[in-house]
Parts: structure tokens; C-alpha cells; sequence
């Protein structure tokens, strides 16, 4: 299905983002008879949570729905990343040289990375994010007989230890911040969805001789001696363990980057759309986490009503019946951030001197708190380096409320060729010769 | 068994199974820092998904390449210490 592009290509709907919101956005207007293009930075379709090499390791769910997109009739542009936009037109880096893009609509489906919070240590080789050891572990991390700690919050947290005992870690402890009460509610509320706990069962079955800990959290980590001395708190104690890895998970916050780029509003860290998954600019759609971390339940239900309304079939019966699901998601979601919301200690964590924005080695003490991202960009060079803010800037806002500051293009680093193409061709649709 | 591949890490050679990102080759060989930070503190990769930068490598004399996103090919030089 995947094209050769040229250096331009023009379609009816153009998606950035081929995880579960793109996949089913692209069906869905597919379907619908317009032309169809999908652009992801992957090598394979399926973003984070379908992440893969081979397809038949996926579950089957996921394997259904890439079908039903291979099968659909748009085109899918693998390796592609997005690196300017504006509504109608996108600028891409592909395989080393620019692509343009024009589409009537452009559905942003662009996922959520992991939430990174600063505490002491977490800047030490060997600290990962959750999803960063699951992705290693995919592509081909060999953690037999490490010793690893899985800390941190939320449902991540389950799947990705079952994962690396599986795999053949040495697994110490599973730390889940939350209060055993939240997290007790939580679990009662999912008889709603017992899939789900069977699902978490299942997990927890694969490392059952592992403490698995409610109410304990990762206070610091050190390097001494070649290992990793994680100080572990709960209640009032405290105590140390050693590790070779530490894995830690803060939750997901939604990938804007290029929402913000194109200018949609964005409120409290998600892009605002109505309830045909329009942004508040004509013509620009957002379907899944970028509107707020449901999981990819919600991102398939958002994704189809993106896709039918970016071709004009909002109205159809479908999309009662989408609407509705996605109300019941939303509802899961909203339980899951009261149950797993981060404890207080976890921002009382960050001391003077521990760095906050990790390309630029920035410390804690450099920033004053009245300080806007920009302010504290301009001033210390905070936000301003290779990751351009996609660690500290979500960081910063969970930690102290501080709102994230503007994008600048290329929304990832790209070559100066690869932009005079994108130039170029703006050039060659008004004539002028190169 | 998955064929193996060679590359070359700050000028030793090492096989590596084909199919494996080079963030994780470069750990598996036993690399856990892969760069150092502007104050000089030593940092390997962290999100593995592209999103953090700490992962950052020389790969054919191209640097800033992110080893997490780059799959290991047969005769990849890579040197890291940026």
C-alpha cells in the first residue's frame, strides 16, 4: 500500500500519526470514496502501543486493524516526519528530502509520549520511562539477569513488568505510587469492564514471586559502585535497593508539538475539539491522546468520528453510536486519573540543584518561579535545546503548573536540503524557476 | 536464530543480531552512556520512542543521530561521546 511520493502529493485528508486514531481515521475516510494520506514516523504502522517488527507478535485486535487499513485504500507514507504545517499543508522530511503535503482536511492523531518528572538521579544512564524499556525491549534490549525496578503510576506499569520478567530480568519490585485505597476503588470500579481485569490478572501472573507495591515511591536514585541505589519511600519509611535499571512511569502526556504549530487552542495540556473531533481551526481534526489520555479504545472510537466528519458523514448513524462509546471511555479515563494521580511527595522531590531540562543541564535553582516557559527559556536557556522542551516542558507543567511555550519549526531537527525542497516546491507552484 | 551483522562501536567491532535498534545494541554491548550532557554529565537513552535526544549518537560520521529510532546495518560505524 505504502507509495513512492514524489516531492508533493495532494489529498482529500491528510493524518498525521498511524497509531490507533490514525489507523482509524484513515478507514473511516477511506471508506467514505476521498483520497487518504497517512504520514508516521515509523517504519511500521501502529504507533507506540502497537509498536512492532512483526506483525504476528501483535494482539489480534491490533492485527485486525491494520488489516482493515492495508486494505482501505489510502496511502501510507512510513518514515515520514512532519517537520512544519500549517492548515491545508503539511512540510515532511522522507527519506532524506522534503515532501509537501496538501490536504483539504488534516486529522492531527499524533499520540502522547511518555510524562518525564524530575527527581534526583533521574538523569543517571539506566534510568528509563516505562514505555522507553518496553520499546527497547521490542527492538531488541537484552535484560537477562538485570536487575530491574518498575516504579512510578498507572496502568503501564503492570504490563511493561510482565514484559521484562518475561523476558528474563530479574525483576525486584513493582512500585505504584498511588494509595492501595485508590487503587483498590479503581480495580472495584472495572467490573463494568472485566476484560480489563483479567487483562491486569494476567499480567500480575507473570512475576508473581515480585513485590508489587501499592503507596511506594522512587524518592532518588545514586550510581555508586557501578549500580543503582534506588531510595524507596511509603508512609514514613524509607529505605535503599540496588538495581541495574530503573524504570519509572509518571503517565503519558499528549504529543501537541504540531497541534501548537498549526495553532489549534489548547487547554490544560490538550488540544480543545468539539464533539465531531473538530480543533477550533476549520478543517483540523484531533483525534485521540492529543485531546486527552484515554487510551487506544477512545483513540479508535475518536479516530472513526474524525474520519467520517473530515469527509462530510458526521451525520451519519455511525457516529451516534461512536459518541456514545466514546462517553463510556471517557468515564474509564477520568477514573483512572482520580485513582492514579500523583501524590504530592513526587513533586517535593525536586532539590536545588537537580537538573530540569536535560539538554541544557539546567537546575532547579536557575528558575524562578514566577517565571513563564519563556521567560525561562529566554533567561537560562531552559526548553531551548535538541528535545526543544518536549521533556522539561510537560515536566514543568505537572510539577508547578507552568503552561508550555510555542513550537518553532523543524519540529525535529532536519537537514537545511531538506527544507530548501520544501521551499522549493513552495517556489515551483508559483513559478518561479529553481 | 536471527543473523547476526557487524558494526563498529568507538572503533571495536561487535556482532549484533540483525532487526535490533542500535540504542539497544549499544546497550547490550555494554554502553549504558551513550553521550555527555553540556556539563559533561554522562547520559544514555531514556524514551526510546525519539522524544528525549539523550540517545544521541555518531553514526557514519552523522551525528545527532537518535539510536533508538536508527535499526543496526551491516558495517554501521557508530562513536558515541558527543
Amino acid at each position: 500500500m505504502s507509495e513512492a511520493p514524489g516531492t508533493s502529493m495532494r489529498a482529500d485528508v491528510a493524518i498525521v500519526g498511524a497509531g490507533p486514531a490514525g489507523i482509524a481515521a484513515a478507514i473511516h475516510a477511506a471508506g467514505a470514496g476521498s483520497q487518504v494520506v497517512v504520514l508516521d514516523a515509523a517504519p511500521q504502522p501502529g504507533g507506540q502501543i502497537w509498536r512492532h517488527t512483526e506483525r504476528s507478535a501483535l494482539p489480534a485486535v491490533a492485527r485486525r486493524w491494520l488489516e482493515r487499513l492495508d486494505r482501505c485504500g489510502a496511502t501510507l507514507v512510513s518514515g515520514a516526519a512532519v517537520v512544519d504545517a500549517e492548515p491545508g499543508r503539511l512540510g515532511v522530511e522522507w527519506r532524506g528530502r522534503g515532501l509537501r503535503v496538501e490536504a483539504g482536511a488534516i486529522i492531527l492523531a499524533t499520540g502522547a509520549q511518555e510524562l518525564f518528572l524530575p527527581f534526583p538521579g533521574w538523569t543517571l544512564p539506566g534510568v528509563f520511562g516505562v514505555g522507553g524499556a518496553q520499546a527497547l525491549l521490542k527492538a531488541g534490549l537484552d535484560v537477562r539477569g538485570k536487575r530491574v525496578a518498575v516504579a512510578g503510576t498507572g496502568p503501564l506499569l503492570l504490563p511493561v513488568a510482565a514484559a521484562l520478567s518475561r523476558a528474563g530480568a530479574d525483576l525486584r519490585m513493582v512500585a505504584e505510587q498511588a494509595p492501595p485505597e485508590a487503587v483498590r476503588r479503581f480495580a472495584a470500579s472495572l467490573w463494568r469492564t472485566p476484560g480489563r481485569l483479567l487483562q491486569a490478572a494476567a499480567y500480575r501472573a507473570a512475576f508473581p514471586t515480585v513485590r508489587y507495591r501499592w503507596g511506594t515511591w522512587v524518592r532518588r536514585v545514586d550510581a555508586v559502585a557501578g549500580e543503582l541505589r534506588v531510595t524507596y519511600a511509603s508512609g514514613q519509611s524509607a529505605w535503599i535497593e540496588p538495581v541495574d535499571l530503573l524504570c519509572t512511569a509518571s503517565g503519558l502526556t499528549p504529543s501537541l508539538e504540531l497541534a501548537r504549530l498549526v495553532g489549534c487552542e489548547v487547554q490544560g495540556g490538550c488540544v480543545v475539539v468539539d464533539d465531531r473531533q473538530r480543533t477550533s481551526l476549520p478543517s483540523v481534526y484531533a483525534a485521540g491522546e492529543p485531546t486527552g489520555n484515554t487510551g487506544v479504545e477512545a483513540a479508535l472510537v475518536e479516530g472513526s468520528i474524525a474520519g467520517l466528519a473530515a469527509v462530510g458523514q458526521e451525520g451519519s448513524g455511525a457516529t451516534k453510536r461512536l459518541l456514545a462509546e466514546r462517553a463510556r471511555h471517557r468515564r474509564f479515563a477520568e477514573q483512572a486519573a482520580v485513582a492514579f494521580r500523583l501524590r504530592p511527595e513526587l513533586r517535593e522531590r525536586v532539590e536545588p540543584g537537580t537538573i530540569v531540562c536535560r539538554c541544557e543541564d539546567i537546575r532547579l535553582a536557575a528558575l524562578k518561579p514566577e517565571w513563564s516557559a519563556r521567560q525561562a527559556k529566554l533567561a537560562t536557556r531552559a526548553g531551548m535545546g535538541a528535545c526543544q522542551g518536549r521533556v522539561c516542558g510537560p515536566a514543568l507543567h505537572h510539577l508547578f503548573g507552568v503552561e508550555a511555550d510555542t513550537v518553532r519549526v523543524p519540529l525535529v531537527p532536519t537537514s537545511l536540503g531538506v527544507l530548501a525542497g520544501l521551499t522549493a516546491s513552495h517556489d515551483e507552484s508559483q513559478g518561479v524557476p529553481e | 536464530m536471527t543473523a547476526t551483522i557487524r558494526i563498529s562501536i568507538n572503533g571495536t567491532e561487535h556482532r549484533v543480531p540483525e532487526g535490533t535498534s542500535l540504542a539497544a545494541a549499544l546497550l547490550n554491548a555494554g554502553y549504558p552512556a551513550f553521550r555527555n550532557s553540556v556539563g559533561g554529565e554522562p547520559r544514555g537513552p531514556v524514551c526510546g520512542m525519539g522524544t528525549c535526544f539523550e540517545c544521541r549518537v555518531t553514526i557514519d560520521g552523522a551525528r545527532g543521530r537518535r539510536s533508538c529510532l536508527e535499526p543496526v546495518r551491516d558495517g554501521m560505524t557508530v562513536v558515541l561521546g558527543e
